[in-house]
């Protein structure tokens, strides 16, 4: 489903992805992790099609199709989506109007029946519900007034109704309580199918307590270091990075 | 994908309401003098006074200096350049119901989205609609009428109800208030006339639809709205213009009465041609709108503001009576070369008095938004209150803001709060829309939309959707 070969992209003129390979397949669920710094964050915004991230070199398959030659919007049509680490506000604008305008264009691109205002509202209560939100919040302006925690259920509420076939998540887990980590991965779990694919970016292994990944790879130094299986999330967490980034300085 | 690049491809959408429509015109040539004068007052076959009120505002204009402290900056404007009076000739023999009206006049409103007919039946909406300077059709009059509400053009106002027309009309906005003020009382061309009895619910929205058709005919409105002792109306006024390369001048003047317990809800939007990207063409809009207030009555102005190349105006409240309130709610929005210079003034003058300023001001393009504001408290207005909010969205980075706030305060129980913001249209607020498969386009109409979502709740419901999509169609193109 997603094809990363020797890719390679700056922000702002640096040099952050230095030749990173990654392949995630329909069904998988991957963990990256890696210390700060290493390009995690760059790595999501690449692939959603963020301004200032510019590919350098290598590509990015979606598909079988080329990202870059593809606007973020497009992306989204596609059925990628990416959870922000730090979902922005915009006042005045209704969660539940925002939805409308998000669900319409997506599943209007994507050939879908185009949800009527009740089954819109409906299917929006329903995941409120989900991931533990007042429906009241649909009335709120996006992310307008909301806590860290209140953030993040939004982004995993959107992603619910949304659908995506690859969903990218930026550090979701960076400042939820235990209860809210829950609730969060409950939401992700149930987006896991055999034809779709997950990519969580995390520093820590607790997401990965309750949204068990199928690969876990060591982002540092803008490449994957290395990859394993779920066990090496613990043995991350004992060891810490250090053991993996002080080899890498040893030149082979 | 840059965004200024954008922003520039959704601003440089085309004029929507941009045609002019073929109807031959009675236009006088250009200049002012005392004959223009007589000629406009006896055309309309004014009374003696009136023309004598004209003439006295005329000599007082010759001796005003033109106004210079906007924040503005436009060639200067020939005032013997401009036409001062122009009526669509087939009107010369005023049509008695719509039926009479030349079908290329309706085609144009109706181009607009104003279907005289439809909006009669369906909204339910009285409309006196002004094309250029005569009123074309006014429809629902007799409904009105049985509840004792006056609604007509002011015109026809001077030969029916001079005993209402002569006490009011300069009331509030003397002849000599302002330069522009002074040249619209010495020639100003029709307008509506408005006067809702005691005790009265006006049982209707009215509404009014200005259009300026003419090249070089500028068109001189001039409304008066009398709402008796505890009445109530809402008043709209939308207007769109045809595209020209002249800058077409405009100078109404608007003056409400809200008699005591009385409540005016007035609501405008604007959309005239705001000239092309290069600030060619374009209508230049001055006008003064002002309304007293006694004791216990209300007057509230909302505007949306998204046409004109230069707009001047300052739609104010004189709080006379104790109690009063007075309502300022304005989204003025500026692409291209556009120019606003545009706000409020509130004058406590009662005890109690209350005002409240919601000032959202949207720049784009190479244009300039001013926020100028006054809030005056006069030394017997004991426990005034004002609280002022002032927002300003910029898209893009080639665009102004300005806001010039003035606050005299001269009795020390009274309380004024002050708040203003700047923002952008942020990269990440754009870019969280795209990732959910939202259009540049769309995602920063509907950022804009939820700026000005304050104040477009003030508008009454079929004006707040018109003002939404206005906003859209004006935004087209500007981002991309």
């Amino acid at each position: 489903m997603l094809e990363i070969k020797d890719l390679r992209a700056s922000v702002a003129g640096q040099d952050i992805l230095k030749g990173l390979n990654l392949s995630v397949k329909a069904g998988e669920v991957h963990a990256i992790m890696g210390p700060n710094g290493s390009g995690k964050s760059t790595l999501t915004n690449v692939l959603s099609g963020r301004d200032g991230y510019e590919i350098t070199g290598g590509q990015a398959l979606f598909d079988g199709r080329d990202v870059s030659e593809l606007d973020p919007e497009q992306r989204a049509h596609a059925g990628m989506f990416l959870a922000f680490q730090y979902p922005v506000e915009i006042p005045g604008v209704s969660n539940l109007e925002f939805l409308k305008a998000s669900l319409e264009a997506t599943r209007k691109a994507q050939g879908k029946e185009p949800w009527d205002a009740v089954t819109l509202l409906k299917k929006a209560r329903e995941t409120c519900k989900q991931v533990d939100l007042d429906p009241q919040f649909l009335k709120r302006g996006v992310n307008e007034g909301f806590s860290g925690g209140e953030k993040k259920r939004n982004e995993i509420m959107q992603m619910l109704l949304l659908e995506p076939r690859l969903a990218l998540l930026d550090e979701t887990d960076s400042g939820l309580d235990i209860d809210a980590l829950q609730v969060v991965a409950r939401g992700v779990n149930s987006l896991r199918s055999p034809d779709r694919a997950i990519v969580l970016v995390t520093h820590y292994q607790r997401l990965l307590d309750y949204i068990v990944p199928d690969h876990v790879h060591v982002l540092a130094g803008g490449r994957i270091l290395k990859s394993g299986g779920k066990e090496l999330a613990l043995e991350l967490e004992q060891k810490g990075y250090g053991w993996l980034t002080d080899q890498e300085d040893v030149p082979a | 994908m840059t965004s200024q690049a954008e922003l520039d491809k959704l601003i440089r959408g085309d004029y929507a309401a941009g045609f002019i429509s073929a109807i031959e015109s009675d236009t006088l040539p250009p200049g002012l003098n005392e004959d223009v004068i007589r000629f406009i007052s006896g055309k309309k076959g004014e009374p003696e006074w009136l023309l004598a009120w004209r003439l006295e505002a005329y000599k007082k204009w010759l001796a005003m200096p033109l106004p210079t402290w906007a924040h503005l900056d436009h060639p200067p404007l020939d005032f013997d350049e401009v036409s001062y009076y122009s009526a669509p000739k087939s009107m010369a023999d005023r049509p008695q119901s719509l039926d009479e009206v030349d079908p290329e006049l309706l085609r144009t409103y109706e181009k607009l989205g104003i279907p005289l007919h439809e909006q009669e039946m369906l909204a339910g909406v009285a409309v006196d609609a002004v094309f250029d300077s005569v009123s074309v059709g006014t429809t629902f009059k007799a409904k009105l009428l049985e509840a004792g509400v006056i609604f007509c053009s002011i015109s026809e106002a001077v030969h029916e109800y001079p005993e209402l027309i002569k006490p009011y009309l300069g009331s509030v906005v003397p002849q000599g208030d302002n330069f522009y003020a002074a040249l619209n009382s010495a020639v100003f061309s029709d307008g509506s006339f408005v006067y809702i009895p005691k005790g009265v619910r006006c049982p209707m929205e009215l509404s009014t639809y200005f259009r300026i058709n003419e090249a070089k005919t500028g068109q001189f409105e001039r409304t008066l709205i009398v709402a008796d002792e505890g009445s109530y109306v809402s008043y709209l006024e939308g207007c769109t213009a045809p595209m020209r390369d002249e800058n077409q001048l405009h100078a109404a003047v608007v003056e409400l009465v809200a008699l005591p317990g009385a409540q005016i809800k007035y609501s405008t939007v604007q959309n005239w041609y705001p000239g092309d990207e290069n600030g060619k063409g374009g209508i230049y809009n001055f006008v003064t709108k002002r309304g007293v207030a006694h004791e216990n009555s209300k007057i509230s102005w909302t505007q949306v503001e998204t046409g004109s190349a230069i707009t001047w105006k300052y739609p104010s409240v004189i709080l006379r009576g104790d109690n009063a309130v007075g309502e300022f709610y304005s989204v003025a929005l500026t692409r291209h070369m556009q120019q606003a210079d545009t706000g409020t003034k509130m004058i406590h003058l009662g005890k109690n008095t209350t005002s409240t300023i919601i000032s959202k001001g949207i720049s784009a393009g190479r244009s300039s938004n001013t926020y100028r504001g006054l809030v005056r408290i006069s030394p017997r207005a004991e426990n005034a209150r004002n609280f002022t909010q002032c927002d300003s969205l910029l898209l893009g980075d080639t665009c102004g803001a300005h806001t010039f706030p003035y606050i005299e305060s001269r009795n020390p129980s009274a309380m004024i709060e002050h708040e203003a913001t700047t923002s952008k249209v942020s990269d990440d607020q754009l870019f969280l829309c795209r990732n959910r498969g939202i259009d540049p386009e769309k995602a920063v109409s509907m950022i804009v939309n939820g700026f000005c979502k304050e104040v477009f709740k003030e508008l009454p419901m079929e004006f707040a959707v018109e003002a939404g999509k206005l906003l859209e169609v004006s935004l087209e193109g500007a981002v991309g």
